[in-house]
């Protein structure tokens, strides 16, 4: 199936894939070649995982993406992906992140009101599809 | 008539000058366009999906009374963003914007409906400013290169505007003037209505197919809670890096035309410059030959 991967601004990947995992407000959800028409709000702050065979577990995700302010499109073998913002794992700069992070977590004042803000929840997202430890 | 010759020289040299910069305009123009093309091509994959889950979500649910979908009971005020240019040198790209903003205004009078401008440009400020009408919110320094983030901006000031009721300062609609951009050499104001949502009417098939049916997470009403913020930001995006492309267009034939005007001006200049030089030179030569004969009649009749 064809899958997609677009910010306003450009598309950010797009290609063949056999499985795409993501999460909506109401849960994980996998999609699979021929899954059924569905619309979803993604969660704010939360990974994209694009893979090219299903059922393999292990590290074998071909693209990873963070996303904030995203939908999750399926219909007809197509899989669109929209976000307001979302970045690649292989582009995300760590350090910048991590100073983003820092800096959003000093604005919320304290690290429990961080958990909430999407600034913090996206960079978490960024540090996570970077596969480095939050 | 030495005056003459220097004062037409002093032209030709500030026409030169014009000539040139107008010329640079016109290649800075041109070679901007190209790249805010590229802009609005690359937006169009998420623009196009975005309208699509819209529409299907808008059709499944013909009973659904969002807001942001169903038309007001009676509408008193109007809201109408504007997308004019920052910088001038763009031909009548700020005017065909603004006379069409004002046409929207007497239209929107005769209904009794009050029009609340929110403005982008500086030219489009400037225009409001001059004429004392007030201006609810205005922006600018984008109108070129705008970014996914200066739309956002403008798009939550607007829904922000939309749901406040319209006693408290709040509009019942939403306008958007702007300019679209047809080919280099067409470029054409127009008027659209952002809020309440319009499904924009199709002729023929629909080169999509037949919508979806979807299946939505976590509801139908939740999806369009999120989506619709999106979609307005998402168009008004699109419409500025249209607006973008149009001005650059604008511009470079703006430009191009006062270049040739300058030229042309030039070649006059020249002519006369070259003319006045001419005069200058026949009037010393009849002045020596007039003061030889002088010398040598006098010199004959003292012998």
């Amino acid at each position: 199936m064809h899958v997609e991967l677009l910010v306003p601004d450009r598309e950010l990947w797009s290609g063949e894939a056999g499985l795409v995992i993501a999460k909506t407000l109401d849960g994980d959800i996998g999609v699979l070649t021929d899954h059924a028409p569905v619309f979803g709000i993604l969660a704010e702050g939360s990974l994209v995982r694009i893979r090219d065979v299903p059922g393999q577990e292990g590290p074998a995700d071909a693209v990873r993406a963070a996303v904030s302010g995203g939908f999750l499109s399926v219909s007809d073998n197509r899989v669109s992906i929209l976000a307001a913002r979302a970045q690649l794992g292989s582009e995300i700069d760590a350090g910048a992140v991590r100073s983003d992070l820092d800096a959003a977590v000093a604005e919320a004042g304290s690290q429990a009101a961080a958990e909430e803000s999407p600034e913090a929840r996206y960079a978490r997202a960024q540090l996570r599809a970077a596969g480095e430890q939050t | 008539m030495a005056a003459q010759l220097r004062a037409v020289r002093a032209r030709i040299r500030a026409v030169k000058s014009i000539s040139k910069i107008t010329r640079a305009q016109e290649l800075i123009a041109a070679s901007r366009i190209i790249r805010a093309q590229q802009r609005s091509r690359a937006a169009q994959p998420y623009a196009r999906e975005l309208t699509r889950a819209v529409e299907a979500v808008v059709s499944r649910s013909s009973s659904l009374d969002h807001p942001l979908v169903t038309e007001p009971q009676s509408v008193s005020r109007a809201a109408v963003l504007i997308l004019t240019s920052d910088g001038g040198f763009a031909g009548a790209f700020n005017a065909n914007v603004l006379r069409e903003t004002a046409r929207l205004r007497q239209r929107e009078q005769e209904r009794g409906v009050e029009a609340v401008p929110y403005v982008a440009g500086r030219k489009g400020i400037a225009w409001h400013r001059f004429r004392n009408i007030e201006i609810a919110q205005e922006w600018s320094g984008f109108s070129v290169r705008p970014g996914y983030r200066n739309a956002e901006e403008v798009s939550e000031a607007l829904l922000e505007a939309y749901s406040r009721p319209s006693e408290d300062g709040g509009v019942d609609e939403i306008y958007l003037v702007s300019t679209e951009f047809v080919s280099m050499l067409t470029q054409r104001p127009a008027v659209r209505r952002l809020l309440p949502m319009e499904i924009e009417e199709r002729t023929g098939e629909p080169p999509t197919g037949p919508l979806p049916q979807y299946e939505f997470e976590p509801s139908p009403d939740k999806v369009l809670d999120a989506l619709l913020p999106q979609y307005v930001a998402s168009r008004i995006f699109y419409a500025m890096l249209e607006s973008a492309a149009s001005e650059l267009a604008s511009r470079r034939r703006a430009m191009k035309a006062a270049t040739d005007n300058a030229n042309d001006l030039l070649n006059r200049l020249t002519r006369e410059a070259n003319n006045a030089r001419q005069a200058e030179i026949t009037q010393e030569i009849s002045e020596i030959v007039g003061g030889a004969n002088a010398l040598a009649e006098a010199s004959a009749g003292s012998e």
